[in-house]
């Protein structure tokens, strides 16, 4: 309620302060520099200026959800800008890319804290104050109030009074005799939840912008039975916040033993994964006992403060290469990448150290694709038909020559570089490509040596996160909720009792109330207060009984306590 | 095929069949609402206008006197003796007593009123039914595609309406609406959305989906029910403001038939923003589980992800809505306009968010 509102009642500060809500003024400021400096102040802090900056910040949040975002998903913001080749140039200086980063987007948010911060204090202040003070007295005329009611009693005012004060008692309300009345006060719970709910906002800001700051989120693949410890130069890949350091990663590893995945076997959802669980063996600290454990999708790993995630899964087969003097060149598993729900996959495997038949040095090269369950047909060629292993076949194309990995450029490990590599071809002159199950071994043409498919094993990828500060936004978001609930579900109400000897001798008693203009239950309230102060001040029978259409003017002068048997429509 | 999933897809079946027939109930609960309001045109009621257009007396006065209910849970005389307390709306409000409902003063109307309300108890008892069938032949919460999301969401929504009405709410005024939008909202899930049932995958199995999904369900349907106040609410406040000028442009015969019917303008608008204050903090909650989830698992609670964007960006519309209504100035429609945008963000971010853009949330089946 603005004190604009309570004024044209006439209600005076009795009708004040219901709410600490800053009243909006747009009258233009007082000459100077000072003067202008308060008056943008007063803007920036009044509801107005809020309300059109939360409508902005919803706003702005729009494009970032129809346009690529490069925090979100990289690769995508790149599919993007190669496709469309005008427009990405003009939504990169518009930080269409980065829209929660961005400059214009942090300027609202900024603002609308600064806002809030500006509002809150003196909020609080207010607040205490109210606390601190008394309920406000009596209005001069209580019939002015959105809720009335008055009846008459031989009881003596100061009785009545009395009486009054300790059934508000009772009803938990603030109370004091004034005058000729009873203050009395309720719900201050609601501002104090409005405030708890603003300041919460606050935490949450500040424990999102610690968690950006300092965060760090790593990315690693395990093949069965390996294992990894938390040093930077462990990842695949590594991201993290500006004041991140890397003397912060926690000391921990795990290694991976045994990864289970089950798919529905049939109808519609064929293929459709049911369960991924990885079971790891953990250590944290200097000293390190081991700790066995399992890590689901929904379920990651609690470890020295960080969590570990299950990523993804894949097939990485194990295979020997040997050299053309019989020779191993190569022994190990090679991690292929999925390409499909039925993860057909693919990789490469690269040996820089190899001598042909004739003990020249060299280089060889294979590009697989893995299908973990094998099928055939026209249309696709080759391919899996199930994400299981149920018929696991390699496909390999074989190269020699320079793999170009002395070059110094570094390489992605799943990417053959071709461009100096020769295929081999097979007696008839044909590419040479061949299919091999688990213990099967290739000869690769002219003696150059075999491949040989010692068996498949499983890899998993982790991500490991550090995210500072979200048990205080967590908080945060908490205390929001419940200043939330208590602003919205707490009614602040004033109630007057006044009771006062009239010209034949009896006493006139007045209730009336005040709240917010959303409360409908203040009548009822009323209505049961005049009912438990019936004892103390029965009613005496109303000369206008049974008068309807009442006014306030005829509500004054008596009105009997009536039984309610028609109940209102409105109730 | 082994037993279990026979029994299960027999279930499923069985859930179809319930949702088909309650579809059915509802078209004969929409026809009784129709008739409701027909008959209802017959009496003339015109109290809104007598009581904007009577001159000063009743803004002078400018009390409506409330008669309050008795506690009627003891039942004993102790409680029989209520004081008429009277009551007077904030100053420059208009004064206007709520329309009779649909069915006006007409018995015939009003009988139909009834049946309707008995028809829509019905076919929600079948239609939870449904939803219910189709929780048991998948094993799991049914809300796992936007077939089973718009099913529950509907049945929701219907259950909130009849909670209000056993709780002596005068709101049978939205039952016509409701079980209007409830029968699109089915026939879209039955045509377009239909997913036979199934598992979930890996990512959604998690008791966050019971806890997270199930508020967001509630708070939609019953935001829902907060918007359909909100766009009757101007409709309204439009009509009595015509009235108000008698001199001006004057309403329809047709609007005034439907509108004078209907709650104030006052009534309307309180409805509205009691539905939605009391729904906003479990909107909230349903947001701050959803980042707990997230966290756990996909290692970050809060991504930006375009779901996670729309969800945040109704709360802020909702919570300007409640800013507006606190701002002098900004009560009244234009309050009521940020109602209507943050409800049409929420169903964005249900149906424009699964269909048109991707993300981690997309639902499978679409
Ligand atoms: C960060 C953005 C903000 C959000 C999300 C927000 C949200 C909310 C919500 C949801 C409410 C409704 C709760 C209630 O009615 O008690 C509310 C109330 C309120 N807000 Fe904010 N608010 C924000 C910023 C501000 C700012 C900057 C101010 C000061 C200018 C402010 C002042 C108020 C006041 C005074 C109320 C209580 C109104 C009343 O008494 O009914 N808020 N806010």
């Amino acid at each position: 309620m603005t004190k604009v509102e309570t004024e044209e009642r006439g209600l005076g500060e009795a009708g004040a302060q219901l709410s600490t809500a800053p009243s909006d003024s747009l009258h233009a400021p007082a000459l100077g520099v000072i003067g202008w400096a308060r008056w943008f102040w007063r803007q920036l802090t009044s509801m107005r200026v809020a309300l059109l900056l939360l409508f902005l910040l919803s706003l702005a949040s729009v494009p970032g959800s129809l346009v690529p975002q490069t925090a979100v998903d990289a690769t995508k913001v790149d599919a993007f800008k190669a496709k469309h080749e005008t427009l990405a140039p003009i939504y990169d200086s518009l930080q269409l890319f980065d829209v929660y980063s961005s400059v214009w987007f942090s300027a609202i948010y900024i603002l609308l804290f600064v806002s809030l911060i500006g509002c809150i204090v003196p909020r609080s202040w207010q607040f205490i104050g109210q606390l601190r003070g008394r309920p406000p007295a009596a209005p001069r005329r209580l019939d002015r109030l959105p809720a009335h009611t008055t009846w008459r009693t031989r009881a003596e005012p100061g009785q009545v009074l009395e009486a009054a004060q300790r059934v508000m008692r009772r009803r938990r309300f603030r109370s004091r005799i004034s005058g000729d009345a009873v203050a009395a006060e309720k719900g201050y719970l609601r501002e104090a939840g409005n405030l708890v709910f603003h300041v919460a906002l606050i935490v949450m800001l500040v424990a999102f912008a610690v968690g950006q700051l300092w965060k760090s989120e790593g990315g690693k693949l395990i093949v069965d039975g390996d294992g990894f410890s938390n040093t930077l130069t462990q990842y695949d890949d590594f991201k993290s916040g500006a004041l991140f350091d890397q003397e912060d990663l926690a000391p921990f590893g795990f290694t991976l033993h045994g990864f289970d995945a089950s798919y529905e076997r049939g109808g519609p959802q064929k293929g459709t994964p049911r369960v991924f669980r990885a079971h790891v063996k953990s250590w944290e600290g200097a000293d390190g006992t081991e700790r066995r454990s399992t890590i689901e999708v929904n379920r990651p790993l609690d470890i020295a403060g960080d969590r570990v995630y299950l990523i993804g899964h894949g097939y990485a087969p194990v295979i020997t290469v040997k050299d053309g003097q019989g020779d191993i060149a190569y022994q190990g598993a090679v991690p292929f990448l999925p390409q499909d729900g039925n993860l057909s996959s693919v990789g490469v495997v690269k040996v820089p150290d190899y001598r042909d038949g004739n003990g020249k040095k060299e280089q060889l090269g294979f590009q697989g694709r893995f299908m973990p369950t094998f099928a055939l047909d026209r249309v696709r060629g080759p391919h899996s038909s199930f994400p299981a292993l149920d018929y696991p076949v390699l496909a390999v194309n074989a190269f020699h020559g320079d793999l170009g990995v002395d070059s110094g450029v570094p390489q992605n490990v799943y990417q053959l570089e071709t461009r100096n590599m020769k295929q081999f071809k097979d007696a008839d002159g044909d590419l040479f490509r061949k299919f091999l199950r688990p213990g099967e071994t290739v000869k690769l043409p002219g003696g150059a040596g075999s491949l040989r498919l010692d068996g498949v094993k499983t890899w998993a990828s982790f991500q490991v996160s550090h995210q500072p500060a979200k048990g205080l936004a967590l908080g945060g978001a908490v205390a929001a909720l419940a200043g939330l609930s208590a602003s919205l579900f707490i009614q602040r109400r004033r109630v007057w009792v006044r009771a006062v000897r009239g010209k034949d001798g009896t006493t006139a008693v007045e209730i009336a109330g005040l709240g917010r203009s959303e409360s409908t239950k203040l009548p009822e309230e009323l209505a049961d207060l005049a009912v438990e102060l019936q004892p103390d001040a029965p009613a005496l029978p109303s000369p206008e009984d049974g008068a309807s259409g009442d006014t306030a003017e005829s509500a004054e002068s008596a009105v009997t306590a009536e039984s309610a048997e028609g109940e209102g429509a409105r109730a | 095929m082994n037993l279990a999933t026979a029994a299960n897809e027999n279930l499923a079946d069985i859930s179809n069949v319930l949702i088909y027939s309650a579809m059915a109930v509802y078209t004969l609960a929409f026809l009784a609402h129709i008739a409701e309001w027909v008959f209802g045109s017959r009496s003339r009621v015109a109290r809104t206008a007598a009581a904007l257009t009577e001159p000063a007396a009743a803004a002078g006065s400018g009390s409506a006197p409330v008669t309050v209910r008795t506690g009627g849970k003891g039942g004993g005389a102790a409680v029989a003796e209520r004081p008429r307390v009277v009551t007077r709306s904030v100053t420059g409000a208009r004064d206007v007593p709520d329309g009779p409902g649909a069915a006006g003063d007409d018995e015939q109307g009003d009988l139909y009123g009834r049946i309707a309300v008995s028809l829509t108890v019905l076919a929600f008892l079948v239609h939870a039914g449904g939803v219910v069938a189709r929780a048991l032949s998948v094993e799991r919460a049914p809300w796992g595609n936007m077939y089973e999301f718009s099913t529950t969401f509907s049945a929701v929504a219907v259950g909130a309406y009849l909670v209000l009405l056993a709780s002596g709410k005068p709101v049978r005024w939205i039952g016509l609406p409701l079980v209007t939008t409830v029968l699109l909202d089915l026939g879209l899930a039955v045509t377009v959305l239909y997913t036979a049932s199934d598992q979930l995958v890996p990512a959604l199995h998690s008791y966050w989906l019971w806890i997270h999904v199930s508020c967001a369900i509630i708070s939609g349907a019953v935001f829902y029910l907060g918007a359909v106040g909100t766009l009757l609410y101007l409709f309204r406040d439009r009509y009595e403001a015509k009235l108000a000028v008698p001199q001006g442009p004057q309403p329809g015969a047709f609007a005034s038939s439907v509108l004078e019917r209907l709650p104030s303008a006052a009534s309307l608008d309180k409805f509205a923003y009691r539905i939605n204050a009391v729904i906003f903090p479990l909107w909230t909650f349903t947001i701050i589980a959803g980042a707990i989830w997230a966290e756990a698992a996909w290692g970050r609670y809060w991504g930006w992800d375009p779901k996670e964007v729309w969800s945040f960006i109704t709360w802020v519309a909702y919570a300007c809505y409640l800013h507006a209504r606190a701002t002098a100035g900004w009560k009244g429609r234009k309050a009521a306009y940020l109602a209507l945008i943050a409800f049409a963000c929420f169903l964005f971010n249900y149906y424009g968010v699964n269909i048109f853009i991707t993300g981690k949330h997309s639902y499978a089946g679409v």
